[in-house]
């Protein structure tokens, strides 16, 4: 892509003739010649060249100029006049010229500069969060947009909060449903947690009424692992305990959650159902209208008033107090909310399943 | 619960049409989930008749076979076929090949004519078969789907059928009929019985019910039947194993007389076997009136019956003839011989009714839950009997279901019924319960009237009169669930209909947003993915080995760790004190599925036990415990840390035009867990380190500014990488985030910036090789005192002009005053105190 071509003046034509500097007409057609070459001048070398030629000190202008000395007093203003005006000339020619052709040169190297910018490397690598921690926090943060606040524990727990203080009665075949990891030894009456319910019980017992709590986290059940069960799946259980609660509140407060989550045309409805620790006691459905093949119905947990045993246990008047709690799976939400079709995508770790959601849900 | 719609119809008004699907959606408004729809209609389909074996000639076949060809009716007698399907013949009499021999010219049996359709899409057409044309089947059992016997076709006589020719096989046995199965939750125990789902129905569809317990006339008793004495000396909560026994003996039995077809049908719609005619009866009843039966042979019973606990040793063969070593806690039936059963449980041996049971005794009894729950459990023995009990059985009922029990047996089996009958116990009476004006319309948010209050309660069968204030409700004897305000509120807006709450949403009090661990972590787990790694969440379920190369740092030492009861695998038995074990399974499985350059990281709980686990004793339900006896709760539960770690494989990113990917290597694995700390604004002080998971020359130690160690980084060991099939070179991280977490300050103060003019100075120090480099730098950074403002090692070097056993550390000082321009000698003479010291501390030199 060379843009040296063999075209300065001086090449191709005789050395020029020194006009008289009184001569208009000479000095003019020297003008005119200086003014042909910058104009023929393609590159900043040609210009070069040009400008040499024809404003250098051997140039016939320069030369004509410097004949301004040697002349007679009262000849000087005028040649001066003809020489200062000729080279202005040349000179505006040159910069006009000089302007034109940089802009060509800076335009050319950018062109040349040009790059695929479709073969390009990421720089920055892409993490990803897992979509069930992800989803997690956007339930968290509907209900600290509501005022609540959240409340954890441990994973590992006594059976007294997993149970007992949930109104499960000690034989009660409601205890063998939870189908509970229990752990060595069994005088320990210790066990993975197969709700996030003992929570509830803790923020009972450690924070001062009115309480507005949500406990996410990990759960634990014998299931194996199949496409729709997992022996280690994630939750999230509500809490209110205030004066005069009543289940309508229940219904409002997951109505609100509803819409916050799957839009405002999400709806609840809840059937009868058992919970030792709540009664009433109530199934949710939610009307999800995003659903893979058309909205519908969808299963999504338990909840109720909770158990006044429950209350007992940490302590709280009965009588005086009231409230709702609710529970719904994450994993669930996934399949339905997400279309994950089988659990093994959400327990084994394949990097493409995370990563297909990266930090959004 | 099953419900055979055809069962259901006789005490509910089910529409006729109704289907199985059209009841479950009823029974779900009342709090009845679906299970499922039993529908034998889906699976076979007629022209299925009732022929009459007109000719049967058997053939001997080349293959050793005998085949019969058979001419039978199936329309009848003087009459023609009305159906026109190909292979059905005009004269209404079919030629069949049947490989059976079990019947004779003259029996009648089940035709299934060509265009019917069997169980497993068996489509029947004629076919050209030992050289007839074969046009239909004469069918078994098995191949009708109503039973396991396929010796032989099924001869209708033997089922005490003499149905006419011609006339449906498929209404005669019962295939018309469907159920609708449900899922009854622990506290409606009542619902595992046509006599409860009925209810419910009712209660659904607001129509009338017909208790079929007020259909049975008990016989007045003309005096004490077969002795029976409860001897419970020590009962479980202080409630009697047996609160009522009531013995009926029927006579004269025959216990070999076949079963109806309307009653084998709805059993098997019910998911029960039809065994026996005795059997039948006594599982019949079951399932209609909700009490389970056990019927013995009065003749092998010997002397008085006694219900009483278990001794030390005692033993019972058990119906299915398994010899079992009783507990002291096991409630028994006993005679003379000793046990001849456990209680609501299982039947012995001994006293089994069989084809030759001529005499059968009767036992209808009201067992308690926690004593049947607790040998079932115990014994491993579900039956149908246990699951009623231990979820309550109608303690007013057993005279009744024995009644219905007796009836059968004389109906059915040809029985003689004694009119002598026994029955002892009395069954606790709950006492009212008092419901407060205003309580339901509060707890549930919508005014209810009285009426509305009244009649629902009086709907279940409870008793309700208004008192003072509100309302005394004695719940029916079959609801066991009904014992506080609650339980009634429930039950009241159970009838009404949830559709009718309304909505309103509470304001909860002013919160404080996310705690500081909560905004920390997440801005934790969120850095490491911002910073390219994967977020996983692996199962917590490790094994020993891998706890204890993982959760300790020094090889051999004892690894204290939770190890499950009933692990679903024997192998991953412990509670992970480690998160390394499970990122490093999903690595390998992400290889194996191709995906070599790998990042990964895990946010999650450890369990660190130490000292007793559990704390002995459980509190009971529905009272707070004290303070020490909650503190002892929480003090034997391990400590379960948040804990954060990260493994890395192969590079750091994918090959690209003009990009060289760079192999993860150990500072990665450092500056992962540094950037934990980092984004919660806390100093990690990173040392050499030794851990057995680790290389032992590539591993950082990472401690508070207080000197606890909060974790390890580095290259994994390459002797340990090998065993575990990993690639080489890989590295991880893991750090106890909670520590790091609480390390944060709770306010961080503002330094001055100063404005005046910097000066560095760089210096180039030759130190012995095994001294850190971050030992160093702190010695410089101590030495050169408060002009200091920053210092950075620029570069390492060992080699060629530097001695044996040394290296040379270059580093760049940044001194700068708050207060003044310093000159070149001030920023000289601090370079020099800082190089005096490192001087005087491990003998550094200038390069």
């Amino acid at each position: 892509m060379s843009q040296k071509t063999a075209e300065t003046p001086e090449s191709t034509t005789e050395p020029l003739p020194v006009p008289d500097p009184l001569d208009e007409a000479a000095v003019g057609a020297a003008v005119e010649n200086a003014l042909a070459a910058i104009a023929a001048a393609t590159t900043l070398d040609g210009l070069k060249a040009a400008r040499l030629a024809h404003t250098g000190e051997k140039s016939p202008l320069s030369l004509a100029n410097r004949e301004i000395g040697g002349l007679a007093k009262e000849f000087k203003a005028a040649a001066g006049k003809i020489m200062g005006a000729s080279r202005g000339r040349v000179a505006k020619a040159l910069a006009a010229r000089t302007e034109v052709l940089e802009a060509e040169d800076a335009a050319r190297i950018l062109v040349e500069e040009t790059v695929d910018v479709t073969a390009g490397p990421r720089r920055r690598r892409a993490g990803a969060r897992h979509p069930l921690s992800t989803l997690q926090d956007r339930v968290c943060d509907i209900f600290v947009g509501m005022g609540w606040e959240i409340a954890e524990g441990p994973e590992l727990e006594s059976e007294w909060f997993n149970f007992d203080a949930l109104n499960f009665a000690p034989d009660h075949p409601a205890r063998e449903m939870q189908d509970t990891f229990f752990v060595e030894p069994p005088e320990a009456h210790l066990l993975l947690r197969t709700h996030t319910s003992p929570v509830q019980v803790r923020a009972l017992l450690e924070r001062e009424l009115p309480v507005y709590v949500l406990c996410p986290g990990k759960v634990f059940r014998t299931d194996e692992l199949d496409a729709t069960h997992t022996p280690v799946f994630h939750q999230f259980e509500g809490l209110a305990i205030d004066k005069d609660l009543s289940m309508a509140d229940l219904v409002g407060t997951l109505e609100h959650f509803t819409r916050q989550m799957f839009g405002e045309e999400a709806r609840v409805r809840i059937r009868p159902n058992f919970f030792p620790f709540t009664e009433p006691s109530a199934e949710l459905d939610i009307w999800h209208p995003g659903a893979k093949g058309g909205p519908r119905w969808i299963e999504w947990g338990g909840c109720g008033m909770v158990n006044p045993n429950v209350l007992r246990a940490a302590g709280i008047d009965p009588d005086e107090y009231s409230g709702f709690a609710f529970g719904m799976g994450i994993e669930r939400a996934l399949m339905f909310r997400n279309e994950v079709g089988d659990m093994h995508d959400m327990i084994e770790g394949d990097v493409r399943f995370s990563e297909n959601f990266g930090m959004e849900i | 619960m099953r419900i055979p719609l055809t069962w259901l119809r006789e005490y509910a008004q089910v529409p006729a049409g109704a289907t199985a699907e059209d009841v479950m959606t009823d029974l779900v408004k009342v709090g009845f989930e679906e299970e499922a729809v039993h529908r034998p209609s889906d699976e076979i389909s007629g022209p299925i008749v009732v022929g009459v074996v007109l000719s049967k000639e058997p053939e001997a076949q080349s293959n050793g076979k005998t085949i019969n060809w058979c001419t039978v009716r199936v329309v009848p007698e003087g009459t023609e076929q009305t159906l026109d399907i190909e292979g059905i013949d005009p004269s209404g009499v079919q030629g069949i090949v049947c490989g059976a021999h079990n019947f004779e010219v003259g029996d009648k049996v089940v035709v299934t004519l060509p265009g019917s359709v069997l169980p497993g899409d068996f489509r029947i057409t004629p076919r050209k078969t030992y050289g007839h044309v074969s046009a239909g089947m004469i069918a078994s059992v098995r191949e009708l789907g109503i039973g396991e016997d396929h010796d032989g076709i099924l001869v209708l006589s033997t089922l005490g059928l003499d149905p006419d020719v011609g006339s449906d096989a498929l209404a005669l046995l019962g295939l018309e009929d469907e159920a609708a199965e449900i899922n009854v939750t622990p506290d409606r125990g009542y619902v595992f019985s046509i006599r409860g789902a009925a209810r419910e129905y009712a209660h659904a569809t607001d129509s009338v019910f017909v208790d079929p317990a007020s259909l049975v006339e008990v016989t007045p008793a003309t005096g004490p039947g077969h002795g029976i004495r409860l001897a419970d000396e020590t009962p479980i909560y202080g409630k009697d194993g047996c609160d009522r026994f009531v013995a009926r003996t029927v006579r004269g039995i025959n216990a070999a007389a076949p079963t109806p077809t309307w009653m084998s049908s709805r059993l098997r719609l019910a998911g029960i076997r039809s065994l026996s005619l005795p059997v039948d009866i006594s599982n019949y009843v079951m399932l209609e009136l909700g009490q389970p039966l056990h019927f013995y042979d009065a003749d092998k019973v010997a002397g008085e019956i006694v219900v009483r606990r278990a001794a030390a040793g005692e033993t019972l063969k058990t119906l299915d003839g398994k010899v079992r070593k009783l507990d002291p806690e096991d409630l028994l039936i006993t005679d003379d011989s000793g046990a001849i059963g456990v209680a609501g449980v299982m039947g012995g041996a001994s006293t089994e009714v069989n084809s030759k049971t001529v005499n059968v005794l009767i036992e209808a009894a009201h067992f308690e839950e926690v004593s049947i729950a607790r040998s079932r459990r115990r014994h491993k023995l579900p039956s149908e009997a246990s699951k009623r009990f231990e979820r309550g059985v109608d303690p007013a009922v057993a005279a009744i279901a024995a009644q219905r029990a007796v009836n059968l047996l004389v109906e059915l089996a040809g029985g003689t019924e004694d009119t002598t009958s026994t029955d002892v116990g009395t069954p606790a009476v709950a006492g009212p319960v008092f419901l407060p004006l205003g309580f339901t319309s509060a707890r549930i948010g919508i005014e209810f009237s009285q009426e509305q209050i009244i009649g629902s309660l009086r709907d279940l069968g409870a008793v309700v009169e208004k008192v003072d204030g509100g309302y005394s409700v004695t719940a029916p004897s079959w609801r066991f669930d009904l014992v506080t305000k609650e339980d009634l509120t429930e039950e009241v807006i159970r009838l009404v209909g949830y559709e009718q709450i309304p909505s309103t949403l509470p304001t909860a009090p002013p919160g404080r947003g996310y705690s500081r661990v909560q905004q920390q972590r997440r801005r934790a787990v969120q850095a490491l993915a911002d910073s390219g790694l994967t977020e996983i969440l692996a199962y917590p379920f490790v094994s020993k080995s891998s706890n204890e190369t993982f959760g300790v740092a020094t090889a051999g030492q004892e690894r204290a760790a939770v190890k499950l009861a009933n692990p679903l695998s024997e192998e991953f038995g412990f509670l992970r004190t480690s998160i390394l074990p499970g990122l490093i399974e999903i690595a390998k499985r992400n290889h194996s599925r191709g995906f070599h350059d790998l990042a990964l990281f895990e946010s999650g709980l450890v369990f660190l036990p130490s000292g007793t686990l559990g704390s002995g004793s459980i509190p009971p339900l529905g009272a707070r415990p004290s303070d020490d006896v909650l503190d002892a709760l929480d003090g034997g539960i391990p400590y379960q840390p948040l804990t954060m770690a990260a493994v890395f494989t192969g590079k750091d990113s994918p090959v690209a035009p003009g990009h060289a990917p760079r192999a993860w290597d150990w500072a990665d694995a450092v500056d992962a867990a540094l950037l934990v700390a980092d984004v919660t604004g806390v100093e990690l002080v990173v040392a050499q380190g030794s851990h057995q998971a680790f290389h032992p020359g590539r591993a950082a130690q990472l401690s508070l500014r207080t000197g606890e160690v909060v974790g390890y980084a580095g290259e994994l060991h390459p002797k340990l990488l090998a065993e575990l099939n990993m690639p080489a070179r890989s590295v991880a991280m893991e750090i106890n985030a909670e520590k790091v977490f609480d390390a944060a300050a709770d306010v961080i103060v503002a330094k001055p910036i100063s404005t005046f003019p910097l000066a560095t100075q760089d210096v180039a120090l030759v130190v012995p090789a095994d001294i850190p480099a971050q030992t160093v730098l702190e010695t410089l950074r101590e030495g050169a005192g408060e002009l200091l403002e920053d210092i950075a090692l620029f570069d390492e070097y060992q080699g060629k002009g530097i001695p044996e056993g040394r290296k040379s550390l270059a580093f760049g000082l940044r001194f700068r005053a708050t207060d003044r321009t310093l000159t070149a000698d001030e920023a000289s003479a601090a370079r020099a105190s800082a190089v005096e010291l490192a001087a005087e501390r491990f003998g550094a030199t200038q390069r």
